[in-house]
């Protein structure tokens, strides 16, 4: 006996779809015994009229016709569990973003929905019960990315009594927090809220952390996942540096400084910078004369520790964890190649606000004097540009960085207190303060410390008499203008961190249009990546600043708690089954197999035929449409149950 | 026949094609009413005599589509998907099905305008097709 319910989300089917008619409709196909359409099929009342339904008409399998199944199937799968019915005896039809969303005409969109349903019907009609399994879960979880949002999420994690290893690319933990000066809206010292976090990682006796390290593969599916990590040789013993910096002193060879965003030299090997944890050095080959056919071993002769060792090698170690955060964080975007009136780079004293919070900080190259990079002037005029490869459809960067109109009002508001006659001006689009006492911060960056605010976007940059002239438009006065600044500093937007697309690969989850982590669901599942036991935190999933960087991490930790707390795991029960009467045992089923979840058996009688080890079997369905006489098949999505919708659609 | 509605049976991987339809569906992107989708796990469960199937049952036109290659949720199944169609696509004139009315395409979970697109100009190719144009 079969029951079918219509739902109307508001009006969001109903608008579009004639939820009655399509009732009506479904209370004359075949087995059927109750139709109904609900306002809310997913609310406690809609659960509660399946239930009723269930009970009154004796029914044993449900098809509900409402949004997609990507969103709610695992409601409805409760809903049926607390019916009393097994929860796989349900169909969902998607007649919301696959119908009344992508409709205007009512009678179309109808005919439609009723076709989908009759499609279910069918399709349900060769269900059967399914029950899933157990299975044992690692307990240790593995954390990507040492920045606010990871070190937040592996301390959350291991305070439940989990272990956790951290997996660093760059030599120290801290991200991108560790080299800003203050934060917004609170105005408190970066570095202060960052490096007892910092040091809490190192001392923790549960969380192991591997820095200059990254995820090399990753087998496996949640609450077992085997994953190779590779650490990368720094010629440095990290047991034996005492982060002493006599080897950057000495060392001859100079290198980009990139905890200092480019703005000043280190060396080739040397320590990332001096709050760094783990707070040893390392060597990067491809700026030591040793490497590059020179002679030169000072390093080497003048550690106290011994520590130095060229031929240190790449190591990668196998670790097996039940679930995984990603918490990659973000990268810089290069505004040089599509701004061309900006100066592409060529002038030294247009710089962007991630160098500008180098030049604000204490231990920045300057040691937090503001002094501009071409002549080590103080600045008095200081231009900020907003929105600089943001909320521009010309660069082809339409997204907003979400941060940067909050920067910049502080970084002016900073500067102010830096130099206390300056004056900043603030190019904007729009001020975007929505965060709690965000407007009085921008508010006080205007009326207590000054800064003028002008509405409208830069068009030129460019040098004269030793400044440079900022020109852009005032499109509240309706006017053009023209600053004569001493230093610009442009908002560069917010991108995905390099490499993400290719960890998000490996780790089977998916990444969004501007190239972020994607969420499986904004509301639902915001913490969840597409594959089963995988968790973001932080930038890593889009742009956003602190406070909700860190309870995102909270939230992902939680995830993690949650899923690997009762040490055992819920298995799908929609994986491949073999019938062993029908097998050949021709194995064409384990030639395809992506995870080797097909084995031999032996039969009584001699014969040998395929079996599917559950425990592996991920419910791809491959061997299915592989197997000539039809013996195997994925439970959920048999050839019955494919060609019963195929047939339905078609009449 | 001008004016006559075309159906199309689509096989879509719940990963990457059919979240990308449904990001389609939230964008709220209007496309033809005759798309009718068949949620599959991945395209490598796709098996071809199901694509005959569709055509014998009367479809005006089948699509297959799951996730770009190097992106299956599965690893490889869009790979073997990849190697079963394209010989399918070439053995349909033989059978007396014109090729304009298979295609196989990737659709990532956030590739929703890209879906709308392809439902679009398929749906218009396989009208040319009966118009005889
Ligand atoms: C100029 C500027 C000023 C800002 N000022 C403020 C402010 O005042 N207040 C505020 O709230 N927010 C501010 N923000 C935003 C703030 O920087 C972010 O919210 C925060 O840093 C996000 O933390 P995260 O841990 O998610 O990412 P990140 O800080 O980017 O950390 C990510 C970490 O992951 C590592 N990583 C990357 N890829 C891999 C990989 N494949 N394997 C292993 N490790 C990897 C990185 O090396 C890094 O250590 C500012 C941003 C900018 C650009």
């Amino acid at each position: 006996m079969l029951g079918v319910f219509i739902c109307q989300c508001g009006t969001n089917i109903s608008a579009t779809v004639d939820t009655g008619a399509v009732a009506a409709a479904a209370a004359g196909m075949r087995g059927v015994a109750h139709a109904e359409s609900i306002q809310y099929t997913c609310s406690d009342p809609g659960q509660a009229a399946i239930g009723a339904a269930v009970r009154e008409k004796r029914l044993d399998r449900i098809v509900i016709a409402a949004c997609s199944p990507r969103m709610h199937e695992a409601t409805f799968r409760r809903a049926l569990e607390r019916a009393g019915l097994n929860p796989y005896m349900m169909e969902m039809v998607n007649i919301r973003e696959q119908c009344s969303w992508i409709h205007a005409d009512t009678g179309e969109a109808t005919m439609k929905a009723v076709d989908l349903v009759r499609k279910a019907v069918a399709r349900i009609r060769a269900h059967v019960p399914l029950q899933g399994g157990k299975t044992a879960a690692v307990r240790r979880a593995l954390v990507i990315g040492g920045g606010i949002a990871g070190i937040r999420a592996a301390l959350d994690i291991s305070a439940a009594g989990i272990p956790v290893t951290l997996v660093e690319k760059s030599p120290s933990i801290g991200g991108n927090m560790a080299r800003l000066d203050k934060t917004f809206p609170t105005l408190d010292c970066s570095s202060c809220i960052l490096t007892p976090l910092m040091v809490e990682i190192k001392q923790h006796d549960h969380i192991e952390l591997m820095t200059n390290a990254e995820v090399d593969d990753v087998r496996g599916l949640v609450g077992d996942f085997q994953i190779d990590i590779r650490r990368r040789s720094t010629c440095v013993d990290e047991e034996k540096c005492t982060g002493c910096m006599i080897c950057q002193e000495k060392c001859p060879a100079p290198a980009p400084d990139d905890f200092n965003a480019g703005l000043c030299q280190s060396k080739a090997i040397s320590v990332a910078f001096p709050q760094a944890v783990p707070l040893v050095a390392s060597l990067r080959k491809q700026y030591c004369r040793r490497f590059n056919g020179g002679k030169c071993r000072l390093c080497q002769k003048l550690c106290p520790a011994g520590a130095v060792d060229y031929g240190q090698e790449d190591e990668v170690v196998s670790r097996s964890f039940g679930a995984v955060v990603a918490a990659t964080g973000y990268g810089h975007y290069d505004w040089t190649g599509s701004y061309p009136t900006f100066g592409k780079g060529l002038y030294p004293d247009v710089i962007t606000s991630a160098q500008y919070e180098r030049l604000l900080s204490a231990s920045g190259p300057t040691g937090g004097l503001i002094r501009r990079p071409s002549d080590g002037a103080e600045p008095r005029q200081v231009a900020f540009v907003s929105c600089v490869g943001s909320r521009d459809e010309s660069a082809g960067r339409p997204q907003c960085c979400s941060v940067g109109c909050m920067y910049t009002a502080k970084q002016a508001i900073l500067t102010k207190e830096h130099i206390p006659d300056s004056q900043s001006y603030i190019f904007y689009i729009d001020m975007r303060a929505g965060g709690k006492n965000y407007e009085e911060f921008v508010r006080r960056a205007q009326t207590r410390y000054g800064a003028i605010f002008i509405r409208g976007r830069v068009g030129r940059i460019f040098p004269r008499r030793g400044k440079l002239v900022v020109m852009g438009t005032d499109t509240l006065a309706g006017d053009q203008v023209e600053i004569e600044a001493d230093l610009v500093v442009l908002a560069a937007g917010l991108t995905a961190a390099p490499g993400a697309g290719e960890l998000a690969r490996k780790l089977n989850i998916a990444c969004d249009e501007t190239g972020f982590m994607a969420e499986e669901h904004p509301k639902l599942r915001p913490v969840e990546a597409a594959a089963a036991g995988v968790f973001l935190a932080g930038a890593c999933q889009g742009p956003k600043d602190i406070p909700a960087t860190v309870a995102q991490a909270g939230a992902a930790a939680a995830k993690v708690i949650g899923l690997l707390s009762r040490g055992e795991l819920e298995t799908s029960p929609m994986v491949s089954a073999v019938n062993p009467s029908r097998c050949a045992g021709c194995f064409k089923c384990r030639d395809v197999c992506p995870f080797g979840a097909i084995d031999k058996d032996r039969l009584a009688d001699g014969l040998v035929t395929a079996r599917v080890i559950e425990s592996l079997c991920r419910g791809c369905g491959i061997c299915n449409a592989a197997c000539p006489p039809g013996a195997i098949s994925l439970n959920g999505y048999t050839d019955k149950q494919l060609l019963a919708e195929l047939v339905e659609v078609l009449r | 026949m001008p004016g006559k509605d075309v159906k199309i049976v689509g096989f879509l991987c719940n990963w990457c094609a059919y979240a990308g339809a449904d990001m389609a569906g939230m964008a709220r992107m209007e496309q033809p009413a005759g798309m009718r989708i068949i949620r599959v796990p991945c395209s490598g469960r796709v098996d071809p005599l199901l694509v005959l199937k569709a055509f014998q049952e009367g479809a005006d036109g089948v699509l297959v589509s799951g996730c770009h290659p190097g992106d299956c949720h599965y690893g490889s199944g869009n790979y073997l998907a990849r190697r079963r169609l394209e010989l399918l696509g070439r053995m349909l004139p033989a059978l007396g099905i014109e090729p304009e009315r298979f295609h196989y395409t990737w659709v990532s979970a956030s590739e929703g305008a890209r879906w709308a697109e392809i439902v679009n100009t398929f749906t218009e190719a396989i009208k040319d097709v009966d118009e005889g144009s």
